[in-house]
């Protein structure tokens, strides 16, 4: 059992940039906007990820507090994100990301 | 969880992505159990898996959108979206790979079962005015999606 590997910090730290970069493609490339949303809220996880690795790294709980703020904080933001689709969807009946463009000049 | 992740960017239906994320949040506090936070992983499977992404779920069959599962599913810009993040990832693999010697080998002993109890110490110690500000802002947050979503102001 000593080749067993020993999970450090570095590991939570990669899997929440891994996480954090999945997030970025799925709200850059992706058409529909529900999904859209859906990535920020894994931006958030990975944050949320890194957050609770490096307080466990250091012994203090001031990264779960903040973590459990991040998580507050997710649901408000989600909850004013699909208030504003819904309105939107409303006005123009798609989910559309592409033909948002009543501002484009 | 990084397949839960893949197959929330990839998928055509948006349903499928939403369960895709359920998973990706439940493995995640799992995650969290292993990190010896219990508190937060309750508060995770509680809050974002049972409440977040039911309110995805019922917005989702709210706003229909068969006819947007026979569209094209990736955007126009694709390409640069992609290339950025690949760039971004990049960036993170120098940083990890130059600070790699910072961390330290053995984690702390902190095992101990009174985790809640020291969370709510800080909570509602030290950091007690941002919880008074975490509750205005859900306020303000609720009332913000009533009135978006109402159909007459």
């Amino acid at each position: 059992m000593e080749s067993m590997l020993h999970i450090t910090t570095l590991h939570y730290l990669v899997l929440g940039a891994a996480l954090f970069l999945l997030g970025v493609i799925g709200v850059l490339t992706r058409r529909n906007v529900v999904i859209v949303l859906m990535s920020i809220e894994l931006i958030l996880n990975a944050v949320n990820l890194n957050l609770v690795a490096f307080s466990r790294m250091w012994g203090g709980l001031h990264g779960q507090v903040f973590a459990i703020f991040v998580i507050t904080d997710a649901a408000a933001e989600a909850a004013v994100g699909l208030g504003i689709l819904i309105a939107f969807f409303r006005n123009k009946e798609t989910v559309n990301i592409d033909e948002v463009n009543l501002l484009k000049w | 969880m990084v397949i839960g992740g893949i197959l929330v960017i990839t998928r055509k239906n948006a349903v499928h992505s939403a369960l895709a994320l359920i998973v990706a949040l439940l493995a995640q506090a799992s995650l969290y159990l292993m990190l010896y936070a219990p508190f937060v992983a309750g508060v995770q499977i509680i809050l974002y898996a049972g409440g977040i992404m039911v309110l995805f779920l019922f917005v989702i069959m709210l706003v229909s959108i068969e006819r947007s599962m026979k569209e094209r599913q990736f955007n126009s810009q694709w390409v640069v979206g992609t290339i950025a993040a690949v760039a971004l990832g990049g960036l993170f693999i120098a940083v990890y790979a130059k600070g790699k010697n910072t961390f330290p080998e053995h984690a702390l002993s902190v095992v101990e079962d009174t985790n809640t109890q020291e969370v709510a110490k800080l909570l509602y110690g030290q950091y007690m005015f941002a919880f008074e500000i975490a509750s205005l802002l859900l306020l303000v947050a609720i009332i913000g999606a009533v009135v978006m979503a109402k159909k007459r102001i």
